[in-house]
């Protein structure tokens, strides 16, 4: 178990502030958060690499906190691989093996087993320089796990991919996990490796985490404003509560429970709004009556911005069904959504 | 650019005047004297024997350099600290110097009436007219050149590598070794050059703290002196000569080509 306690680092620009966190043994933890959130600080204070200011950091109950990198058993993989590039690949992935007690057949044995799980056997006697993107990161993997660290910490490690890569890797990933004892660490900000790797997760924004719980959680429960804009909440509005109804600048939208305060905010997902010519006959309770205000092209999907009295929605379509409902500037539509689709906090 | 921008004319009319002014003299020079005469002088004893005194005297400024100077621009390049402008123009300091002063200077700590002079003599090392005072002086002339050639090289390599290296398990002196050192060789070897370059090149220093033995600028300015130009050219050849060799070798041998990485 990896438990950070009011941790506090002090960094040029970067402060974190009063961090806690506390992640499973052997879990698969994930760190999101805006660019310049200090979550790769973070990462590199865990590793030993900058001073910490104040706190505790304990891994399996070892206090860690000012124990040079090289004794902490923290293995760190950074966005740009950091390959050695006078080394070659094998010497890369061995780098490490020196500096630990293991039983040279052992270590030998985990050396082939991960080349092969990972698919680098070719690639041995080449050096960093000539390889792409995706082997290097194979390269990097292998060399942080071989030397079976207690933590392992990924600092954005499918970002510099190509799409393609991005779903190998990410399923690599999990067997990796999978198959070792290891707790992996990883920062992202792309919300599907999040989903499918993650059983544990954080929010962090201004040096310090706003959010922890599964990443189930997070997305449908965000904590604050931040957090639902940040996990992709588009429509975020000021409410005044009232049993199992909120007024919305003049609307009434049924939610779904009651609500501790009396003010607050709602969202509700762009993907749960529907859209419509028509008031439709479903289950769906909010229903209201508006004007189409903006249309924003995202590749696959148009952005429909509603506007409904003083309030614009957000909603997404997808290209045939705007084509099919001769959705246009100035139409008039119908926007419905159910109760539990809304979020409140 | 097109070919007619006038801006293009003008700056490749002031680089040839620039080629010129360099080339010119040094042309002029080594061309000169008759081989018979640069066979002649190389059977001089006096002349061969300066000039292997400068060469091993800049060398062994070059590798005290190196040991003393490989930590301090490691130093410079990855901590940062309170004063660490107030050190980085203290080693300047040797490149802003008139050169006499710099030899005045080592004879004042090196002489008798200081303690470290003092304490020098007891042990049997004299510098005022010695090799130790030739290299001395060469180091302290030398030394800033290779610190800041490695120091800027270190700051280009990714401080990430030894972090990694760290997190793997290798402690700071092995991270040194195995990561840094082998990727800061090109400055490293580029430091040498500059450092050999800068001390095989000194006079002004070395003629105030060592007249004898001559190192080979020293000998050129004798002849000159005593003889005239026609008798110190010979040896200014061989001299330049024997360091753009060495140079090239130095830079053929160790420089193989960019490599994979």
């Amino acid at each position: 178990m990896i438990e950070i306690r009011n941790l506090h680092v002090h960094l040029g620009k970067f402060h974190l502030q009063g961090v806690d966190l506390t992640i499973g043994e052997g879990g698969f933890f994930v760190l999101m958060g805006p660019t310049g959130a200090g979550k790769t600080v973070l990462l590199e204070a865990i590793a030993g690499l900058v001073p910490v200011g104040k706190g505790r950091i304990t891994v399996s109950g070892r206090d860690i906190t000012h124990l040079p990198p090289e004794k902490r058993g923290v293995g760190i993989m950074y966005q740009d691989y950091a390959l050695f590039p006078h080394l070659t690949v094998a010497a890369n992935i061995t780098f490490g093996l020196r500096y630990r007690r293991h039983d040279r057949e052992a270590a030998g044995r985990r050396f082939d087993e991960l080349v092969g799980q990972l698919g680098i056997g070719h690639l041995l006697d080449r050096y960093p320089g000539t390889l792409s993107g995706g082997e290097l990161q194979r390269v990097a993997l292998a060399r942080a796990l071989v030397v079976e660290p207690t933590v392992i910490l990924l600092d954005e490690p499918l970002s510099a991919l190509d799409q393609g890569f991005r779903e190998d890797i990410r399923l690599l990933l999990k067997e990796l996990h999978k198959n070792s004892r290891i707790t992996f660490f990883m920062v992202t900000h792309d919300f599907s490796e999040a989903l499918t790797l993650a059983t544990q997760a954080a929010i962090m924004n201004k040096g310090a985490i706003v959010q922890t719980g599964s990443v189930r959680d997070i997305f449908q429960r965000p904590a604050t404003s931040f957090v639902a804009d940040f996990v992709g909440m588009k429509n975020i509005l000021p409410a005044r509560f009232d049993g199992t109804s909120a007024d919305i600048g003049g609307l009434s939208v049924e939610i779904p429970r009651k609500h501790h305060n009396t003010t607050g905010h709602i969202s509700i997902r762009p993907e749960d709004i529907v859209i419509s010519l028509k008031p439709l006959e479903s289950s769906m309770r909010n229903s209201f009556a508006g004007v189409i205000a903006g249309i924003v092209d995202q590749g696959f999907l148009y952005e429909i911005h509603v506007a409904v009295k003083d309030l614009v929605f957000k909603s997404f379509v997808t290209k045939g069904s705007a084509v099919d409902l001769a959705l246009d500037l100035g139409a008039n539509v119908q926007i419905s959504f159910k109760t539990s689709a809304v979020h409140v906090f | 650019m097109t070919r007619k921008e006038p801006f293009l004319w003008v700056s490749v009319s002031c680089a040839i005047v620039a080629l010129t002014f360099i080339l010119l003299p040094l042309v002029e020079m080594l061309t000169a004297p008759s081989l018979a005469m640069l066979g002649e002088t190389l059977k001089d004893r006096a002349v061969l024997r300066s000039i292997w005194l400068s060469i091993y005297t800049a060398a062994a400024a070059a590798g005290i350099s190196f040991v003393i100077g490989t930590p301090l621009a490691y130093l410079l390049a990855r901590c940062q600290f309170r004063g660490k402008r107030l050190v980085e123009g203290i080693i300047d300091l040797p490149i802003v110097i008139p050169h006499p002063v710099v030899g005045i200077a080592i004879l004042s700590v090196a002489g008798r009436n200081h303690w470290l002079g003092q304490f020098m003599s007891e042990l049997g090392i004299r510098v005022m007219g010695s090799v130790t005072g030739i290299i001395t002086v060469l180091t302290f002339v030398g030394m800033p050149f290779y610190v800041n050639a490695l120091k800027s090289g270190i700051e280009a390599i990714s401080p990430r590598l030894e972090n990694v290296s760290r997190s793997l398990g290798a402690p700071m002196g092995s991270t040194f070794l195995r990561v840094t050192f082998p990727l800061a060789r090109r400055s490293i070897l580029i430091g040498l050059i500059m450092c050999c370059a800068r001390a095989i090149s000194e006079f002004g220093a070395v003629v105030v703290v060592a007249y004898h033995p001559m190192i080979a600028p020293v000998l050129i300015f004798e002849r000159f002196e005593g003889y005239g130009l026609k008798y110190s050219q010979p040896v200014a050849v061989w001299l330049v000569l024997v360091c753009l060799t060495l140079f090239l070798i130095l830079r053929v041998l160790t420089l193989p080509g960019k490599k994979a990485a």
